[in-house]
């Protein structure tokens, strides 16, 4: 513990000893280039991009809306995969990075339904349908809610870092399985009232914007992650020597600047 | 291997068959949640006509899981569930025999009594064979993939809705198979997709399911 081997494997960072210093450093840039891409983004969004001839200026929504569905389904992709890596590999970090990851995929989540019900209201003339997605994308919401709600509640974390892996990996099998029963039910029960799949072809700008925006959206989500990852593993690690080291350093850091 | 999958089914249906208040009151529960729609939603017999399969399955799906705690939480409690997992036998083996002894006590007469709670909502008798099978093949589903949410909320405080919050969000695809399949019936389409893919989930979650929900013992008891 208190003498970091110097190999040059990219593995070594799976150590928290290893891990917190660089998540502290890497953390401020992926701010910064999540700040400099939003305003990028929000430019394009708002100033470059064309009206939409159908949809007129409501359809701006989705450079907020698309990149935060797409964050939202990914980062359970990514919070599964840490689970089974660490259920596998026994590796305490990754389940940290895995809770981490939960609270910013339930945010986004949210935003999506959000910002989709303000857009289907002046659209489909409703909050609210049942479509697949819109469905589909509300469980997936229960599925957060029940990740964070179950690693929360266990107090010994090596067993809510298990469980909450357990129940992360049950959910991934069940995302595509709730996809399409939802997709069926939904074709059974009523038309689609708008097809997002057979949108106008979309000009470049927008696409474009689009983009940036989702790739703000990675930024963000790198940042605060590993911003978050950082006072689990001070905590979790307190008994370690190292830790004391650490806080030791910053708090004469901050000394030094107050 | 067989006989450890004998004995622990054995003991469950005997445990379950000592306390059979426990059995009649998931069903009481079951019959109440079902009378109590036509008083919300109006006693007009084509609406609750319409809403039956939902209504049956909904009732159905919430009776399940308010029993499920009682899956490990006493063995749990005895000391039971820790010589099990000490046992040399496979725990996704009395784990299957456990979950199919919970089915038996608790799944079972619920789908027994829903043709007789049917005829109250005034559901067609010619989709009551469909309403029974599906119940049959669907309750098996809710009741393994609902232990391994019990497992994971083992002796924890307020596990009965962190239980509920855990599973509902995965019983869903059930939920729409299972009512899917008396309306298909009602509407002339025939059911057989319906109870297929009710089969094949069942098959799925019964190889599936036993072995996650083992990892969450061994992680409850850990």
């Amino acid at each position: 513990m208190n003498s970091p081997e110097r190999s040059r494997s990219f593995f070594r960072f799976a150590a928290p000893h290893n891990f917190y210093p660089l998540a502290g450093r890497l953390a401020p840039w992926f701010g910064a280039a999540a700040v400099v891409l939003t305003l990028v983004g929000l430019w394009l969004a708002f100033f470059v991009a064309p009206t939409d001839a159908t949809q007129g200026q409501v359809y701006r929504v989705i450079f907020i809306h698309v990149p935060a569905a797409w964050m939202s389904m990914f980062i359970y992709l990514v919070m599964a995969l840490w689970s089974a890596v660490g259920l596998v590999m026994n590796t305490r970090l990754s389940f940290v990075v895995s809770q981490a990851l939960a609270p910013t995929g339930a945010m986004f989540c949210f935003v999506a339904l959000w910002t989709g019900a303000l857009w289907g209201k002046p659209t489909w003339g409703a909050y609210w349908v049942w479509d697949a997605r819109l469905t589909s994308q509300l469980l997936l919401l229960f599925l957060y809610f029940g990740f964070i709600a179950l690693t929360r509640a266990i107090e010994d974390p090596r067993r809510a870092d298990r469980a909450g892996a357990i129940i992360a990996l049950v959910g991934a099998v069940n995302v595509p399985i709730i996809y399409f029963s939802v997709k069926w039910w939904n074709t059974l029960h009523q038309g689609a009232s708008v097809s997002l799949t057979k949108a106008p072809s979309m000009a470049a700008t927008m696409l474009a914007g689009m983009l940036v925006m989702a790739f703000a959206a990675w930024a963000y989500t790198l940042a605060v992650v590993l911003w978050r990852v950082r006072p689990m593993i001070l905590e979790r690690e307190r008994h370690a020597e190292w830790v004391g080291g650490v806080l030791e350093r910053e708090a004469q850091i901050k000394g030094g600047r107050a | 291997m067989l006989s450890t999958f004998f004995a622990v089914l054995r003991r469950d249906l005997l445990l379950a068959w000592r306390g059979r208040a426990d059995v009649l009151v998931t069903l009481a529960f079951f019959v109440i949640v079902v009378c109590l729609f036509p008083f919300g939603v109006g006693a007009e017999p084509n609406q609750l006509r319409a809403i039956a399969p939902g209504v049956l399955w909904v009732a159905a799906l919430l009776a399940c899981l308010l029993s499920l705690h009682r899956l490990f939480a006493q063995d749990h409690a005895d000391g039971t569930l820790e010589q099990l997992l000490l046992s040399s036998e496979p725990a996704a083996l009395w784990v299957a025999a456990k979950v199919l002894a919970f089915w038996l006590s608790t799944g079972l007469p619920v789908v027994a009594v829903a043709p007789g709670l049917a005829l109250l909502l005034d559901l067609e008798q010619g989709a009551l064979p469909v309403l029974v099978l599906s119940l049959a093949l669907g309750t098996p589903i809710l009741g393994l993939l609902g232990a391994v949410g019990a497992a994971l909320t083992l002796g924890l405080r307020g596990g009965g809705m962190l239980l509920a919050l855990l599973v509902l969000p995965l019983f869903v695809p059930v939920l729409i198979f299972g009512a899917g399949a008396i309306e298909a019936e009602m509407s002339g389409t025939g059911a057989a997709a319906h109870l297929l893919l009710l089969g094949g989930g069942l098959a799925g979650a019964l190889a599936l399911a036993p072995w996650a929900c083992a990892a969450a013992l061994r992680i409850a008891t850990d």
